[in-house]
């Protein structure tokens, strides 16, 4: 990174990658180009900057000018104006909701100010493709100190004093977990990283693994050495194309560097890394059955013990982390257990990425110290709700998590405090939702989730969750019965006592807290066969307000059965015999004209 | 072991796939990934090669090709539909996207119109979680898509002016 004078970073992750950000680098190449600055100029693409909402994104260095929603048509105007006059381009910068000005350096945006990036640190930093740019923040220095200045057990040592715990979602600390897979005697051992995100809604692994693939290498390899074992596998899921082809470019970069492979920097330490596909099954998260599904087999789980410490890949000890758990190992081995301890709260140190999605203002990426309240992420970072609507709930913990409302706003996120309040960590989803979404039926869409998902070998999980969803879907349907509140309790109670792994065990986590949060809502779909929100198409009905409408003719336009009828610039009406209540009418409607009861 | 009705450079093709994984059953996620990728779905006779080439049961194979949701046994449209179902797509909306597509298209999800040219699945989250609700027609991505641009989506491919969305 020396000759350039001056690099435009810019996002190249899924979401961004979506939105033509490899237009606008051919562009801004082509452009650079033109003015015979190419030399003088870098583009790179990087991972994720977490500002997804506003993506695609470009970062100027060295002035740190953050420009958001850039399309293939600015980059003439950024690099006549930026780059050659040293003027930033005004109507690209972030405007401040609250203050309506511009921000031009990304450190003064209130999205950026309570995050501390440690997992994330190099993501939208440096080009995940180049492992000289990794390794000029201090890349492969943690290994070099593991294999040269400290013993397996000074290593695991370190990681137990961090306090880091698993990232995926159990919270099991990890630094116990290597000393467990280290003490048991075997010739060959295995690391294994869980790639295999499933969370619908979720994207912090698929982030890290784009943006900073070494991070996860290495940690790797220390793992290897701190537990005797010579092999690495990655079971990443196969729908994560950029990842897959990152991993690849990685590895074979660290293969040419003696960084893994046989006698890593001379010590006769050999550790190699492969890459396994999952192939969509949200199950195969779950350690045994992630196991099974790299042997080729279908992805059930088995009963624990023995734990893969003991008995895992091939019926050899591994030891399984995820991806956001090893992207810490570095900075904890460079950094000190005693300066990442000094971060977070009591019983869960450090920092927890969450994918920040939903009905907020800002979705994105975050990373933010352990403790921080929900008030904070969802308000501050987040930016509030979307549209000034109401917050309702925030769901984290993916299906296997709950829904927590506007009285848990003020508790310190960690792992315990989630549990308590009758949610939980989970990998770090966090989906925010506003006075128009329907709990019964975002229990219903949960449970949708987990009955596509569950693997149909153990009873109350198979059986059970459908039952579940059956009355759930009569709730919804306007035929439900009071007793069937109760009986979905009864019925959670057993599935939660009786399912053979955590996918089934915490399926009925969404009903139980959305009926603990919500029961009223519950109530109001069966005793006034109602819903509130307006969400359950057989309990609601769309009708125009005479007084609000002007006749302006465009839900009669975009009726896609012609429900809707009326002289111009007389007042519509909706034929609910012909109405298949999409919501098109709503959407359209400029003057509010149109109600749903 | 019933007769196999595959074409003989279709049969080959099987073949190579299997040699590339060393014949090995504990290749067989790897193996599927690899001829899917090539024939676009795995039929039953196809199944049965690949049970063959590794040595194992064809019900096994069966048993793996349909638990998972990467897998499939119904051939693709040329142009393939999906919506992605994540949560974060689905507060915005996805489904009522998901019912217009099913209603335009008059097809249920996993089915393929008559003519072969749209197929409808539903996904879970592509990660792109910014833009939701998020659709894919074969590798591009449509964010915050409405209801209402569903149609637009489609005739865009009926009039065949975006080629590049064709998948290998």
């Amino acid at each position: 990174m020396t000759d350039y004078k001056m690099h435009l970073l810019l996002c190249g992750g899924t979401g961004c990658k979506a939105s033509e950000s490899d237009e606008i680098k051919k562009e801004l190449n082509r452009v650079l180009e033109n003015h015979k600055l190419q030399d003088e100029v870098q583009v790179v693409s990087t991972g994720c900057f977490g500002f997804c909402e506003k993506g695609p994104i470009i970062k100027v260095l060295p002035d740190n000018t953050f420009y958001v929603q850039v399309t293939p048509h600015d980059a003439v105007e950024i690099v006549e104006e930026h780059v050659v006059k040293g003027r930033p381009v005004q109507h690209l910068l972030y405007t401040d909701p609250k203050t309506a000005k511009h921000i031009p350096d990304s450190k003064g945006m209130d999205f950026y100010k309570k995050q501390i990036r440690i997992a994330l640190k190099n993501c939208g930093f440096i080009n995940p493709e180049n492992i000289d740019e990794y390794i000029a923040r201090d890349g492969y220095q943690a290994l070099g100190k593991c294999l040269t200045e400290m013993t397996q057990d000074e290593v695991i040592k370190e990681v137990k004093d961090s306090g880091l715990r698993g990232r995926g979602g159990g919270g099991f600390p990890t630094g116990l977990k290597w000393e467990i897979t280290k003490n048991v005697e075997n010739e060959q051992k295995y690391v294994v990283c869980n790639a295999d995100e499933g969370d619908p809604g979720a994207f912090m692994d698929r982030s890290i693994l784009e943006g900073d693939p070494h991070a996860v290498l290495e940690a790797m390899a220390i793992c290897g050495y701190c537990i005797g074992a010579d092999t690495g596998l990655i079971y990443i899921r196969a729908e994560y194309p950029l990842a897959i082809q990152r991993l690849k470019v990685a590895i074979k970069q660290a293969e040419d560097y003696g960084l893994i492979g046989d006698d890593i920097m001379g010590t006769g330490f050999n550790f190699r890394i492969e890459l396994r596909y999952g192939a969509g099954a949200f199950v195969c998260g779950e350690e045994t059955a992630l196991i099974h599904s790299m042997e080729g087999l279908r992805g059930e789980p088995t009963f624990k013990p023995p734990f893969p410490s003991v008995s895992g890949y091939m019926g050899k000890p591994t030891n399984v982390n995820n991806v956001e758990t090893f992207a810490n190992i570095p900075v904890i081995i460079n950094k000190g257990a005693a300066w990442f301890s000094s971060i977070g709260s009591e019983k869960s140190k450090g920092t927890k990425v969450f994918a920040l999605a939903g009905k907020i203002n800002n979705v994105g990426l975050i990373e933010v110290p352990m403790g921080t309240t929900l008030r904070e992420v969802i308000y501050d970072i987040g930016g509030g709700i979307k549209n000034g609507k109401k917050f309702k709930a925030v769901q984290t913990g993916g299906p296997s998590g709950g829904c927590l409302t506007k009285e848990h706003l003020d508790i310190p996120i960690d792992y315990d405090n989630l549990i308590a309040a009758g949610s939980m960590m989970g990998s770090g989803g966090m989906i925010v939702m506003d006075e128009d979404d329907c709990m019964v039926s975002i229990a219903k869409f949960y449970l949708d989730f987990t009955l596509e998902e569950s693997c149909g070998k153990c009873t109350p999980c198979r059986v059970g969750n459908k039952r579940l969803y059956e009355i759930l879907d009569k709730i919804t349907r306007g035929k439900g019965e009071v007793e069937d509140i109760e009986k979905l309790k009864e019925l959670s109670g057993v599935i939660k006592d009786t399912a053979l792994c955590g996918l089934g065990q915490t399926s009925p986590n969404p009903v139980l807290s959305t009926i603990n949060n919500f029961e009223k809502e519950y109530l109001a779909h069966v005793l006034d066969e109602k819903c509130p929100a307006g969400q359950c198409k057989s309990l609601v009905r769309y009708d125009i307000l005479e007084d609000a409408c002007t006749g302006c003719t465009l839900c009669f336009r975009n009726c896609p059965v012609g429900a809707i009828s009326g002289e111009r610039r007389q007042p519509h009406y909706i034929d609910h015999n012909l109405c298949i209540k999409c919501g098109v009418c709503f959407e359209k409607c400029k003057f509010n004209a149109i109600t749903i009861s | 072991m019933p007769k196999i009705k595959l074409a003989e450079n279709t049969v080959e093709l099987i073949k190579a796939v299997c040699a590339e994984f060393e014949n090995k059953e504990s290749e067989l996620i790897n193996v599927l990934h690899g001829v899917q990728q090539k024939l676009g779905y795995l039929p039953a006779e196809v199944q049965e090669v690949i049970a063959r080439e590794l040595n194992m049961s064809v019900a096994k194979v069966y048993g793996v090709v349909t638990f998972y949701s990467f897998f499939t046994m119904i051939p693709q449209g040329e142009f393939p539909i999906s919506i992605c179902m994540g949560t974060a797509c689905y507060v915005r909306g996805a489904e009522q996207v998901l019912n217009e597509f099913k209603r335009q298209l008059k097809v249920e999800v996993g089915e393929s119109t008559e003519d072969g040219k749209f197929s409808i699945n539903c996904l879970r989250c592509v990660g792109a979680c910014g833009l939701a609700p998020v659709v894919t027609v074969g590798e591009k991505v449509y964010g915050r898509v409405s209801p209402s641009e569903v149609k637009k989506i489609i005739a865009e491919y009926r009039e065949g002016c975006a080629d590049d969305a064709k998948t290998a």
